[in-house]
């Protein structure tokens, strides 16, 4: 970031959240950068930023859709690159329709499961002994066999899938789904009219100014503003850096958010360039590494997915990650997966077994952590760890929460500190309330005093993917463990249990490698772990050698590697996350001070730093360049790209994986080596991002019929009701949008922050920021007691009024917005305790990711403190009813057009979809995830 | 103390000495001079990294017989060049705060109260759970008789404040006893 010329933060408070990175941030600045706050509050970040523009909370979209419009109506953007390495000039499939065509639905929805089909968004395929322009339509040329050859597999496993499945977010790894040919039809003049490049132009011709103004409460000036400032500092000379952190997750299209971020840095060519990208700032420590390595239901080490079930055998499975004939690193997928059996199976993984794939569990849906709530609720979870997490404060919904553990018989709690998930059954607001009364409550509850950082060793990754050793400082106290010490005892004892066992079920357990080194405490050494982490070589000259790269991995069980990003952080037994030549006796990038997945690079895709033919952009903007004496890519970092792939090098249509990449394909990951303005496949609710309000939003969507996305998670039940969206009778009720965030002096929900005297006596009581507008509307007295009602809650908070909060005029009506940070909770342990802002929220979920919408909901305020006991529930009900909620409220799929007063897109009324379909209450069990950013 | 001295005097001491601007030791007590700072007196500096947020802000953590005395920024490290925010500048409070828990706590059900009880009981009885658990939630196959080779009865949350190597040891057991139900942060 301290090399961008220009810097947009929209959905981050870096300056308050990230105080420390944002040193980088003032560099830049301090030399010259000028720095873009968009948020709907005005922050710390806003302070020291050029400017402050405010936002409606949840219309970003519009916002990016507009600058992408202006980008490409003004003929901004950077020619190219764009034609050399995105997929604008790629023809799609004649079949796609967009929402434009459709008022707000892309082709391929299905009303009955709110899923898309998402066949007709694939590319159009090249005939192969056809001239080059004809187009084709996602068929096998009958007379190409060899091709078909090729792709038997793949073919069969998707044309054989049904359309629900293939729909569905969590199946994929960050590869995305297959696409098993790389060679599709194109028009690079970009003319023809189902060029990714036109489809782009088209989808977003509505996104205008004046729509920015009336959808966002953005200025037309303020527009202007960030429209020139951002395409000023882009080209060959410059680049424009976006930073954004769970103010663009936290969304029922939240990864469509970063997605409509991504196509704009695309067409302004600041992918893969110092100073350019899209930074996620995430809010753990190593939040980036759960990721990686994940503690997460639909991902094995490494994006590998889970398995799914019907996938029988080992080559179903790769053939759902990758077709070995796609271009790029994802088609060695066989070589990871393999790694990975045998470094937790050992030799009990063998070629005749299918390395051990049959001992990996299978999922059949979505099993998040709000599936699980609801499976509690429903007495089908017995035991539930929660190791570093406050889910009774932190997650959405915490009434849910709550009350899903009191249907567990047992609940393991691993922290410093006694936190309300531990807490819950003694000092919760259900017990205050009346609704749980401990002498009932069933569950048996574990607290496990956790180890601090500094009392065991292990890495951390970071949000630049850089993982960091920590050495031991001193021992745990008392009973504390770390969870290295105590799973692995847990997993000893298990065996220990079941080493008698005949069921084969248990063979997994038993076959597991779980045996490492541990000292006189019987504590593991995390070392051992790392090493197994990155790899081995078991047999021939090299066997016992730990792996230098992924690319050592092999897929006939000569290797082994539990998580193929990390595989060369142990390279030649030499722990590389210790790395600690001190940052002043390097370059900027640092190369010697931990060390960055993959292979200790530092800015991913940094092939699209050179032109096409390999060449710096500009003298300023340098970076990796090929070196056309020793024939190969050098330059400040770690190439990312075929070391030896000259610039000009063809793509071989037969060879799959890195051998397929074209010398100007710098998008290694991707299936056709470009950048994706249009996503074929991989996103689950839409190729393009398109504007929907949220799931609770009193402005009706400005743009389609459709109000909110139809393939978001909803789930219908009377203890998650929505308030009403737009025109719907008893929007009224719930009038204001809240939204939530942190502040310095704590962390997420007070664990780590509320246990600790200075940080307490720093922020000591929970909060919320209203307008002097609002705060004179509803009769709110500075420092005094506001309640805040939502359809699920309600909670007290002091009343801070300031002009930071912003009452913006949305579709010619004032928008209030109320912010609440969301540290607090109710219990008896901590040194600062309060009513905690997730309580407010209900869980309607991005169906790419399974993320909650956490940062926009409807909300009413009033002056004075909240009731206790029964009253505190009669209150809640009392808004309910004179909002008229029921499950089915703002959970329609597809907005009837009768309720909608939308203007609509172009398509006539009564064409495909929107006007026919009458709305259809979601199921509450709508699978769909991938994975990503959190907090 | 020493006998008074007009030599001593602030003001004089600052003309004295060549701290005129009097910001230095000519304004220092005497017990300001006498007391040494606890980085100054460890036994030992150690390496870390903050466990807040994801910037990875490096820490000096200071060590005197066998306790924390005190977590400072590392001017090495090249991400915060010596920099804590009000978080990781507390963090010292998370290793030696009153509050901190580091007794194992058993809560029976329907009881009103924690008890104590021993770490090596406890986590008997968590795999005696595990087990059981593990059991009344296996599902070999779904409706459709496809094999499915896991239990819905055990479920998990957290991960992003913990290291690589322990998230790597609980996915490996998890999915081996066929649990799948394991989530974190990043989903929140």
């Amino acid at each position: 970031m301290a090399n961008a010329d220009c810097i947009v933060i929209q959905g981050s408070n870096m300056a308050e959240c990230h105080p420390v990175g944002y040193q980088w941030v003032t560099e830049a600045k301090a030399r010259g950068a000028k720095v873009i706050h968009v948020d709907p509050r005005f922050t710390r970040t806003s302070a020291v930023a050029d400017r402050h523009v405010p936002i409606r909370a949840g219309s970003d979209i519009v916002l990016l859709g507009a600058l992408i419009n202006h980008v490409l109506s003004n003929e901004l953007w950077f020619k190219e690159y764009v034609v050399a390495y995105t997929n604008a000039a790629t023809i799609v499939n004649e079949d796609f329709r967009d929402t434009e065509d459709l008022d707000g639905l892309f082709s391929g929805y299905d009303p009955e499961t709110g899923e898309y089909d998402l066949e007709s968004w694939a590319y159009s395929r090249r005939e192969h002994d056809a001239s080059g322009t004809e187009a084709g339509s996602g068929t096998t040329d009958p007379d190409d066999h060899e091709h078909r050859e090729d792709d038997a597999h793949a073919d069969d496993y998707e044309h054989g899938a049904d359309t629900s499945e293939r729909a569905a977010g969590h199946q994929y790894g960050s590869g995305g789904p297959p696409i098993e040919h790389p060679e599709f039809e194109s028009d690079p003049t970009l003319q023809h009219p189902r060029t990714v490049f036109q489809i782009l132009k088209r989808h977003y011709s509505r996104y205008t100014p004046e729509m920015v103004r009336d959808a966002c409460g953005i200025s037309v000036e303020d527009f202007d503003y960030l429209a020139r400032t951002i395409t000023e500092n882009s080209g060959r000379e410059r680049t424009t850096c976006f930073a954004y952190a769970v103010g663009w997750t936290q969304h029922t299209t939240g990864a469509q958010f970063i997605r409509a971020a991504s196509i704009l840095q695309l067409l302004l060519g600041n992918m893969g360039r110092p100073g350019g990208g899209i930074m996620a700032l995430r809010g753990h420590a190593s939040i980036q590494g759960s990721t990686d390595i994940p503690t997460l239901f639909n991902l094995l080490p490494g994006y590998l997915p889970m398995p799914r079930v019907g996938m029988d055998s080992l080559e179903d499975y790769l053939d759902s990650v990758s077709s070995r004939t796609q271009k790029g690193y994802w088609a060695h997928a066989d070589a990871y997966t393999i790694s990975l059996l045998k470094a937790w199976w050992g030799d009990a993984a063998q070629a005749d077994n299918d390395w051990a794939y049959s001992y990996l569990p299978r999922l059949n849906g979505a099993h998040g952590t709000y599936q699980t709530v609801m499976s509690m609720l429903d007495d089908e979870v017995d035991g539930y760890f929660v190791f570093g997490q406050n889910p009774a404060v932190g997650s959405a919904h915490g009434r849910m929460q709550r009350l899903g553990m009191a249907h567990l018989k047992w609940l393991v709690v691993r922290d410093f500190s006694l936190i309300e998930t531990a807490t819950w059954w003694k000092d919760g607001p259900e017990i205050a309330s009346g609704e749980l009364r401990t002498e009932d409550i069933e569950t048996e509850v574990f607290f496990m005093p956790a180890a601090t950082h500094v009392e065991k060793a292990g890495t951390f990754t970071q949000t630049q993917r850089l993982l960091q050793w920590r050495h031991q400082a001193t021992t745990p106290p008392g009973d504390c463990q770390s969870e290295l010490h105590f799973f692995y005892e847990l997993g000893r004892r298990i065996r220990s249990r079941l080493a008698e066992s005949t069921d084969e079920r248990d063979r997994p357990l038993l076959d597991l490698m779980w045996d490492y080194p541990t000292d006189e405490h019987g504590d593991p050494d995390p070392e051992a772990v790392l090493a197994e982490i990155n790899g081995t070589h078991l047999t021939g000259p090299q066997a016992g050698r730990p792996l230098s790269s992924y690319t050592e991995m092999k897929p006939d069980g000569s290797t082994a590697g539990g998580c193929w990003i990390y595989s060369g952080v142990y390279a030649d037994g030499i722990n590389h996350a210790a790395n600690r030549r001190p940052g002043h006796e390097q370059g900027p990038n640092a190369p010697e001070w931990g060390w960055a997945w993959p292979s200790n690079r530092r800015i991913l895709y940094n092939r699209a730093s050179a032109d096409p033919e390999g060449r710096p952009w500009s003298e300023r903007k340098k970076f990796v360049w090929w070196d056309e004496e020793k024939q190969q890519w050098t330059g400040q970092d770690v190439p990312d790209f075929p070391v030896d792939r000259a610039p000009g090098s063809p793509s071989d249509p037969r060879a799959g994986g890195a051998a397929g990449l074209a010398g100007d394909d710098p998008f290694i990951m991707q299936a056709d080596g470009k950048g994706w303005l249009f996503a074929p496949k991989g996103m689950v609710d839409g190729p393009l991002p398109t504007h929907y309000e949220a799931q609770e939003s009193p402005v009706d969507n400005p743009l389609y019929t459709q109000q909110q996305s139809p393939a978001r998670i909803t789930f219908p039940r009377t203890d998650n009701l929505s308030a009403p969206s737009a025109n719907a009778a008893g929007v009224g009720v719930y009038p204001c949008i809240f939204t939530t965030y942190r502040l310095t002096e704590h962390h997420t929900a007070g664990g780590m922050s509320r246990w600790l005297p200075y940080l307490s006596e720093l922020q000591p009581e929970m909060f919320c920021e209203v307008s002097p507008e609002l705060a004179a509307e509803r009769g709110l007295e500075p420092y005094g007691w506001a309640t805040i009602i939502s359809p699920r809650a309600a909670i007290e908070a002091k009343v801070l009024v300031t002009e930071r909060m912003r009452t913006l005029t949305v579709g010619g009506r004032p928008v209030h917005q109320v912010g609440l940070p969301y540290h607090w909770g109710v219990g008896g342990e901590a040194f600062v305790t309060g009513d905690a802002a997730n309580d407010l929220l209900g869980i309607t979920l991005d169906p790419n990711v399974q993320i909650q919408e956490s940062k926009v909901g409807s909300c009413d305020i009033r002056p004075g403190r909240r009731p206790h006991g029964a009253e505190l529930l009669a209150l809640i009900a009392d808004y309910q009813t004179r909002a008229g909620l029921t499950p089915e409220t703002s959970n329609e799929r597809v907005t009837d057009p009768g309720t909608s007063g939308a203007v609509g897109g172009p398509a006539a009324p009564g064409t495909a979809n929107a006007a026919g379909i009458p709305g259809t209450p979601a199921a509450p069990d709508t699978p769909g995830t991938e994975t990503e950013r959190e907090g | 103390m020493a006998r008074f001295s007009f030599l001593e005097w602030p003001v004089i001491r600052q003309l004295r000495s060549s701290d005129s601007l009097g910001r230095g030791e000519a304004v220092t007590s005497q017990r300001t001079r006498e007391i040494a700072p606890r980085t100054a007196t460890a036994d030992r500096v150690v390496q870390s990294v903050c466990p807040y947020c994801a910037v990875g802000c490096g820490q000096r953590v200071f060590v005197k017989d066998g306790k924390v005395v005190q977590i400072e920024g590392d001017p090495d490290s090249p991400i915060s060049r010596g920099r804590l925010c009000p978080k990781g500048a507390a963090s010292e409070q998370l290793v030696n705060a009153p509050g901190r828990q580091t007794r194992l706590l058993y809560r029976a059900p329907r009881a009103t109260e924690w008890q104590h009880l021993d770490l090596d009981t406890a986590i008997d009885m968590i795999a005696d759970r595990f087990i059981a658990a593990r059991r009344r939630g296996w599902q070999d196959t779904d409706e459709h008789g496809r094999r499915l080779r896991r239990t819905m009865g055990i479920a998990a949350l957290g991960g992003a404040t913990l290291d690589n190597e322990e998230n790597y040891l609980i996915k490996k057991l998890f999915t081996a006893a066929g649990a799948v139900q394991i989530e974190n942060q990043a989903r929140i």
